[in-house]
């Protein structure tokens, strides 16, 4: 599988999935 | 005024600009451009006159915003680094621009220090940390995409969170 930091929209789309994946995180750590 | 939180969040945001806005010269510029300087032979214009200038405000930028983000959490620095409560919100942020920090001074630093020819290295070994330079740069624009969502998260807790 490619690296995608390779390139650049794989940089930003996986900052974006992060983002999301944390704000999840953090608001069912915060009671939902 | 409150004159200590005052100072830290305009300090705090000068040299975050400064930091974030390089990183992304870095990442959505210079590499780019590195790959058709190269071609065309002129490449040395950059690594010479531009990169180390660059580097050097990147650095340091980012060493200054994490210390004025310190400054600005204040009495509230552990209770965001071990996720107490509502600091869980620029907890994350916190976090995040601290594994940045570590990529600068760690890894992106020492290993542009090979590719400029600031410190001697082998062709293997440069070759070797372009690729970790390049990887550490491009997790730090990975990271700074969540690690503003929460700076700015932190600030304003209602918006983004409804407390």
């Amino acid at each position: 599988m490619k690296n995608p930091l390779d390139s650049l929209w794989g940089t930003v789309i996986s900052g974006l999935i992060l983002t999301v994946i944390l704000y999840n995180i953090v608001k069912f750590s915060l009671g939902g | 005024m409150d004159f200590v939180p005052a100072i830290s969040r305009w300090l705090h945001l000068l040299a975050g600009v400064m930091w974030i806005g390089l990183l992304y010269y870095f990442n959505f510029v210079q590499v780019a451009a590195m790959k058709a300087a190269g071609a065309d032979g002129t490449a040395g214009g950059i690594t010479k006159h531009v990169a180390p200038r660059a580097l050097l405000f990147f650095r340091w930028a980012a060493l200054i915003t994490w210390l004025s983000g310190a400054a600005l959490l204040g009495k509230a620095f552990v209770a965001a680094f071990t996720f107490q409560g509502p600091y869980v919100v620029i907890g994350v942020g916190a976090w995040l621009g601290t594994i940045m920090l570590f990529n600068v001074w760690g890894l992106i630093w020492p290993n542009q220090k090979k590719i400029l020819g600031i410190v001697p290295a082998t062709d293997e070994e440069k070759n070797k940390a372009r690729r970790i330079a390049f990887l550490a740069s491009r997790t730090n624009t990975m990271l700074s995409i969540p690690m503003l969502f929460f700076m700015a998260a932190g600030a304003h807790t209602a918006i983004y969170f409804g407390f």
